[in-house]
């Protein structure tokens, strides 16, 4: 009795995985376009950890710079807010979110590379990033990343950034990684580390949280595109998204949600990218 | 407690020392609560901005529950499958054949030298090259817990059925059982309830290292949690403390539960 | 395989990191740990209490937000320094929470070994007029240590294991690497993945034996 019972359990054991296993991307090929008209919703991936871009805020919803050009998108798709289901992603598995149809886009701080390019495909960029430093608001001496000879440096683990710095800019710089940039703003807080490294809006999204405390240098050593992620062969989509965002740009809104999201950290707000339509 | 027999029971000069010691202690305590206590409020770290939110219904609802959730299910999960795993590993490394002892051997022994974390990577970065797809963090996690435990279980159980008196088995044989029917309906019963103690601090075990989910981004404590928390209202330390205590109180009552079940098996054998 | 060879180096200097982890952690867990268990079975009420309470919190909490508290809490916070060089202050700060958080098992394990010594070696050692102090260190410890030979064995693999935790605190051991090198070498996961299994097995495997061994060669008759 106790076998049986054990190969039974084997067996629902098996069935079950195979059934999560193969669950998702129920309509693999169908355009996002076709998705929101249809079915009046979009499941939509972002960052859940980012102040002022994508943060997962205490009453269950969204809120950030993402947020808010994801709702814009979604809206001109013709799907409203509260139809729209937001699902955390991280850096590590966007591509299988969209690839498998877990989410019919991406909108997370996702920068264009090429190398993406051969997974997904890219709307946008709505935002042009690039790297930057962030600092305590008193600080004077650190200007750039040529500065940091000598100072300590923190960035999180896996992220290819810091070796940036130390390789191109400062040789002598002492790198501390750290599993979470909350991890990291409190070690500059706390006058232990001199400086954290990234993007810059990602940067201004602490300071804009720390009101005063913190500022990004505002030195951008790099250039990000951030683009709006999709299905690889969904140029219908891509074109209406680019649309939406074009509209955004257009009607002000844009301008208005950066500010909100970003603006209180005191970090210059740059124009409207141009679109790289593909 | 065969312990207590370590010292005399104290006189009147014993009793007056050890109450000066006592006071001591309590010194040295209160000296180290106390350099705690201001090294951290220079660093702001008692202000209320950081603590109240944590008394909050909305942050448990949104961070704490889903993220326990998160654990429970992949200590579950992990727990089902590690146990599964165990039995049919120690079965097979008790076998009179080498050629399903060995490999079973060999399995065993390497998930037990291999550290959770790299598992976990594996399944999570590997799966794509390995089955062509891309797993979930929660089959990931599930996965390592599975494969680590499993094989730590399989140890425990194996001890368990070695531990029993031969006389068991050759009952068995002797009312005419078959050798797989003497393991199912005799011997492993009897192996697991012996080693059910040790099998719950296993599964203690597995609950703690369910935490390290965060590290493939999967929603458990300390990733929804934590993370979650500490992304808000930027209040890494307060939050861990939290954390920290759910796992202590859901650790200690497990333990407890080893204990009655301890007390119970021992009682009725 | 090009990736294991080529990247050889960085690999060895990442087990090298593991080595030195475990062997400093170790030491510091089996001086802590019987520091804590002299304290659970003491004279005074509130050194029990104390060492009770700090096994209980210490094992009860993952190793990652044991590791945390010290990254964050005594380096960040307590502003602790144990060099100016970040690498070498993140290694002492792994070192501490290592060590905090196998000594509670290693009490742990010492208590139980404790039990196994009969009643009457204390009484005789008592009878000689030998105090607390001598009464442990001379004749029960010992006595217990011997007892305890293969569970210490099974702490020592895991806290080889529990080093790729350091990661918390920033410390690039070994899977730090793994986890860089999967990702720069996308298409060879499985062979990185069974090199760096391999060096865990290599240094565990070994461990198990002798301590196994140990373990037959001390057990106390009786």
């Amino acid at each position: 009795m106790f076998g049986r019972s054990l190969y039974a359990a084997f067996a629902v054991l098996a069935v079950t995985a195979a059934a999560t296993g193969c669950g998702g991307g129920s309509d693999a090929g169908a355009s996002l376009v076709d998705k929101a008209k249809n079915d009046k919703k979009l499941v939509i991936g972002v960052k859940a950890d980012q102040p002022g871009l994508g943060l997962r805020t205490p009453d269950g919803a969204f809120a950030g710079f993402d947020i808010e050009v994801a709702k814009y998108v979604a809206k001109q798709l013709g799907v409203e807010a509260n139809a729209i289901t937001f699902k955390e992603t991280v850096s590590a598995n966007r591509e299988a979110f969209i690839e498998q149809g877990q989410v019919d886009m991406v909108v997370a701080t996702y920068s264009i590379t090429d190398a993406r390019k051969e997974k997904v495909s890219f709307a946008g960029p709505y935002f042009v990033a690039g790297q930057d430093l962030l600092v305590r608001a008193d600080e004077s001496g650190l200007t750039g990343p040529e500065a940091l000879d000598g100072k300590k440096l923190c960035s999180v683990a896996g992220s290819t950034p810091a070796q940036k710095v130390k390789s191109e800019y400062s040789k002598e710089v002492q790198l501390q990684e750290e599993r979470t940039y909350s991890a990291c703003v409190d070690r500059v807080l706390g006058g232990q580390l001199d400086a954290i490294t990234t993007d810059n809006v990602i940067l201004a999204g602490y300071a804009a949280q720390h009101g005063g405390k913190l500022k990004v240098v505002g030195k951008p050593f790099s250039t990000e595109k951030y683009g709006i992620g999709l299905k690889k062969d969904d140029t219908t989509g891509r074109k209406a998204v680019n649309d939406a965002l074009e509209k955004m740009f257009a009607d002000g809104s844009w301008t208005q949600a950066l500010q909100a999201s970003v603006g209180a950290s005191g970090f210059a707000l740059p124009q409207a990218p141009q679109l790289e339509r593909y | 407690m065969s312990y207590a027999n370590l010292y005399e029971p104290p006189g009147p000069r014993g009793v007056a020392r050890n109450r000066v010691l006592t006071a001591f202690v309590a010194l040295a305590l209160l000296a180290v609560g106390y350099f705690v206590y201001t090294r951290f409020d220079a660093k702001d770290q008692w202000t209320a901005e950081k603590w109240t939110p944590l008394l909050r219904g909305d942050v448990w609802l949104t961070f704490i529950l889903p993220g326990l959730a998160g654990t429970l299910a992949a200590a579950v999960a992990g727990v089902v499958l590690a146990a599964l795993f165990g039995i049919v590993f120690a079965t097979a490394r008790l076998s009179d054949h080498a050629w399903i002892r060995v490999p079973a051997a060999t399995v065993v022994e390497f998930f037990r030298s291999v550290p959770l974390l790299l598992l976990i990577f594996f399944a999570f970065f590997g799966s794509f090259v390995l089955i062509g797809v891309n797993v979930s963090a929660f089959a990931a996690v599930v996965f390592g817990l599975t494969l680590y435990n499993g094989s730590v279980i399989a140890e425990i159980i194996r001890a368990g059925v070695l531990s029993l008196p031969k006389g068991q088995r050759e009952a068995a044989y002797a009312v005419g059982m078959r050798k797989g029917q003497a393991m199912r309906l005799v011997l492993l019963p009897q192996g697991v309830k012996a080693m059910l103690p040790a099998l719950v601090s296993q599964f203690v075990v597995l609950l703690k290292d369910s935490a390290l989910g965060f590290i493939v981004g999967y929603d458990e404590l300390v990733d929804r949690g934590l993370n979650g928390i500490a992304a808000n209202f930027s209040n890494v330390i307060p939050a861990a403390v939290l954390i920290a205590g759910v796992f202590i109180v859901i650790n200690m009552a497990l333990d407890r539960l080893a204990h009655r079940l301890g007390a119970a098996s021992s009682g009725a054998a | 395989m090009e990736a294991l060879l080529t990247e050889g180096g960085t690999i060895l200097a990442a087990f090298w990191m593991t080595v030195r982890l475990t062997a400093v952690s170790a030491l510091g867990s089996l001086v802590l740990g019987t520091l804590l268990t002299a304290m659970r079975v003491a004279p005074l009420a509130s050194l029990r209490a104390t060492a009770t309470a700090y096994v209980t919190v210490a094992r009860n909490t993952p190793l990652t937000l044991v590791l945390l508290f010290t990254g964050l809490g005594i380096g960040a916070n307590l502003g602790l320094e144990l060099s100016d060089d970040i690498a070498t202050n993140n290694f002492w700060l792994a070192v501490i929470g290592l060590t905090a958080y196998t000594s509670a098992f290693v009490c742990e394990a010492l208590r139980s070994g404790l039990n196994t010594v009969p009643v009457g070696q204390a009484e005789a050692a008592r009878s000689l007029g030998l105090g607390f102090v001598k009464t442990l260190a001379l004749i029960t410890l010992p006595q217990a240590f011997r007892a305890v030979v293969a569970p210490l064995g099974s702490l020592l693999i895991a806290l080889t294991k529990n080093t790729t935790i350091a990661l918390v605190v920033g410390v690039a051991e070994a899977s730090v690497r793994m986890r860089e090198m999967i990702e720069t070498y996308g298409d060879q996961v499985i062979e990185i993945f069974l090199g760096f299994a391999a060096g865990f097995v290599l240094l565990c495997l070994p461990m198990g034996l002798l301590f196994g061994w140990l373990s037959k060669r001390m057990a106390v008759a009786r």
